[in-house]
C-alpha cells in the first residue's frame, strides 16, 4: 500500500464492475424501499396499500419512476438556477458515495478468482463514514436556499442545525466502538465480532444513541423537521418537481439503506451470523446475511416512523443536546474504563 | 501519473481560492471555498495523509463550512441592503491586505530553501503511527491544544447563554 495510485488493469475492471453492480443494488434497494414504506404503512393504518401495478402492485417504484421522469421540470422564477440543479444532484452523489467502505461480505469466488466483497477497505473507514454523512446536508441547504422561498430556507436551516447537532452524537457512540475494537476499518470491525460476538453486547447503550441519531441524519419521523408538511409544506423541497424532486427523495431512501447497513456491520456483527459461515454458496452467505440484517433495520426505521409523531423543534434540539451528547460521553468514559479493566 | 494528478488537484485548489475572492455572491463564495477544501484534501490523500484528509472534510466542510452557510442564509445578504465602502476604507483594508502578502511571501521564502522531503516514511500519515507520534513525541502540544479547545467551548457556552450576568 505504497500509493493509491499504484493499480494494475485487472483491478481497476474488477472494482468498475464492482461499483456498477452496487450502484445498481443500491437504486433497486433504495426503490423497493419506497414500495415497502407504502405497504408497511398500509399494514399500519389497515389499508392494502398499492396493489395496481403488477402482482401486489411490484411495479410500483417503476411506475413512479415513470411519472417523476415525465412531470413538468419547474424552475421557479427567483431561483438561483445552478444551485438550485447542483443540489440535488449532490446530495444524490453524497449519498451514493457512503456504501464505498461497507463490507458486504467476505469473500466471492468468481472465475476461480477471489473477489472481495468490499469496495475499499480504507483504514479509517468509520471516518469515511462520518465525513460524508456531514456533507450530506449541503444538498438540503443549497437547495432550500436557492429555492428563493420562506419556507425552503425554514426547511434547509432546520436541517442544518439538526444535523449539526446529531452528528455529534453520533460521532461521540462511534468512539466508543472504535476504542473497544481498536480499530477505524469496518471491515477488520465485521471480523472481530465473528459468530455472536456482536458489539451490540457491549455497547447497548451507544447503539441506542447512534440508532437515534441514524434516524435524525435521515431525516425521518420524528425527526423529519426538515419538510414537516404540516408547518412548511415540504420544506427544503417545497419549489422542487419532477426528477429533481425525485433524487432528494429517492436519496433519502439511499440514506435510510446505507445507515441501516452501517448499524448492521458496527453493532449486529455485519455479515456474522452463529453457525453460519459467511464463505457458504461460494461465499454468497456473507451478502445474504448482510442484507438480512439490513432490511430488518430498515422495517425498524419505518415501525418508527408510522408509529411516532413527530417531535417539536425545541424538543429535538433539548433532546439532542442536553441527553444524547451527555449519555454519549457518559457511555465513552464507561467504555474507557471498561477497556482499561477488561482489557478486551 | 501522481504528478499529473498534483498539478491538476493545485489548479484547482488555486481556481477555487480565487473564485472565492472575486465572486459577490457570498453564499457562491463559501461554496467554492468548499470546492478548495477539497481539493486540498486531495492532495493530503495523495500524500498518503488518508486520516489527515478525511478529518480535514469532517472538520472544515463537514462542521465549519455548514455554520458559515447557515449564518449567511440567515443574514439574506444581498446588493441592495449592503452599506457601499467608502474609498478610504478600501484603502485601508488594501494596505491591510497586502502587508499579510508581504508577511506570507516572507515566511515562504525561508521554505523554499528547504529540501524536497523525498524519502519520507510513506506510512507516516496512517491514523496508528499520527497517533503514536501525537501521544509520545508531541504529548504536551498535544494536551495543550486539548486545554485551549476545552477552554474555548465553555467560553462559547458562557457567552451563549442568555440569563447570565457577567
Amino acid at each position: 500500500m505504497h500509493s493509491i495510485l499504484l493499480f494494475d488493469a485487472a483491478l481497476v475492471l474488477e472494482k468498475s464492475i464492482f461499483v456498477v453492480v452496487l450502484f445498481i443494488i443500491t437504486l433497486t434497494v433504495a426503490a423497493y424501499a419506497t414500495y415497502g414504506e407504502r405497504k408497511i404503512a398500509a399494514f399500519f393504518q389497515d389499508r392494502i396499500g398499492p396493489n395496481r401495478a403488477g402482482p401486489f402492485g411490484l411495479l410500483q417504484p417503476l411506475a413512479d419512476g415513470v411519472k417523476f421522469f415525465t412531470k413538468e421540470d419547474f424552475m421557479p422564477n427567483a431561483a438561483e438556477r445552478w444551485l438550485f440543479i447542483l443540489a440535488p444532484a449532490s446530495f444524490m452523489f453524497v449519498a451514493c458515495m457512503t456504501s464505498a467502505v461497507i463490507p458486504w461480505g467476505t469473500e466471492l469466488t468468481l472465475f476461480g478468482k477471489p473477489v472481495s466483497l468490499q469496495l475499499t477497505d480504507l483504514n479509517i473507514g468509520v471516518l469515511y463514514i462520518l465525513g460524508f454523512t456531514s456533507l450530506g446536508v449541503y444538498g438540503i441547504m443549497i437547495g432550500g436556499w436557492a429555492s428563493n422561498n420562506k419556507y425552503s430556507l425554514y426547511g434547509s436551516i432546520r436541517a442544518s442545525a439538526q444535523m449539526i447537532s446529531y452528528e455529534l452524537a453520533m460521532g461521540l457512540a462511534l468512539i466508543a466502538v472504535v476504542m473497544m475494537s481498536g480499530t477505524l476499518s469496518l471491515k477488520e470491525m465485521a471480523i472481530q465480532q465473528a459468530g455472536l460476538n456482536w458489539n451490540i453486547w457491549y455497547q447497548p447503550l451507544g447503539f441506542l444513541i447512534f440508532f437515534i441519531c441514524a434516524l435524525a441524519e435521515c431525516n425521518r419521523a420524528p425527526f423529519d423537521m426538515a419538510e414537516c408538511e404540516t408547518e412548511l409544506i415540504g420544506g427544503y423541497h417545497t419549489e422542487y418537481s419532477s426528477m429533481k424532486l425525485g433524487m432528494f427523495l429517492f436519496a433519502e431512501y439511499i440514506n435510510m439503506f446505507v445507515s441501516c447497513a452501517v448499524i448492521a456491520t458496527v453493532y449486529f456483527g455485519g455479515y456474522n451470523f452463529p453457525l453460519i459461515d459467511p464463505g457458504w454458496l461460494g461465499g454468497l452467505m456473507g451478502p445474504i446475511v448482510m442484507f438480512a440484517k439490513t432490511f430488518f433495520f430498515i422495517f425498524v426505521f419505518m415501525w418508527i416512523r408510522w408509529t411516532l409523531p413527530r417531535f417539536r423543534y425545541d424538543q429535538l434540539m433539548r433532546l439532542g443536546w442536553k441527553s444524547l451528547i451527555p449519555l454519549a460521553i457518559i457511555n465513552m468514559l464507561l467504555t474507557g474504563a471498561g477497556v482499561l479493566l477488561f482489557d478486551k | 501519473m501522481s504528478l499529473a494528478v498534483f498539478l491538476i488537484l493545485a489548479a484547482a485548489s488555486v481556481l477555487f481560492a480565487l473564485l472565492v475572492v472575486f465572486t459577490k455572491n457570498p453564499v457562491h463564495s463559501v461554496i467554492y471555498l468548499i470546492l478548495a477544501f477539497f481539493a486540498i484534501a486531495g492532495q493530503y490523500v495523495l500524500l498518503n495523509a488518508q486520516f489527515l484528509a478525511v478529518v480535514h472534510i469532517i472538520v472544515y466542510a463537514g462542521a465549519i463550512m455548514v455554520l458559515f452557510l447557515f449564518v449567511l442564509m440567515l443574514l439574506n445578504l444581498n446588493m441592495d441592503t449592503e452599506p457601499t465602502q467608502t474609498g478610504r476604507w478600501k484603502l485601508g483594508a488594501a494596505i491591510a491586505a497586502g502587508m499579510l502578502l508581504v508577511t506570507f511571501i516572507g515566511a515562504l521564502k525561508g521554505g523554499i530553501q528547504l529540501s524536497a522531503v523525498t524519502d519520507h516514511n510513506p506510512q507516516v500519515g496512517l491514523v496508528q503511527n499520527l497517533g503514536r507520534v501525537l501521544f509520545t513525541d508531541f504529548v504536551v502540544p498535544f494536551e495543550i491544544a486539548g486545554i485551549l479547545f476545552l477552554a474555548a467551548m465553555v467560553g462559547a457556552v458562557m457567552v451563549g447563554k442568555r440569563d447570565v450576568t457577567i
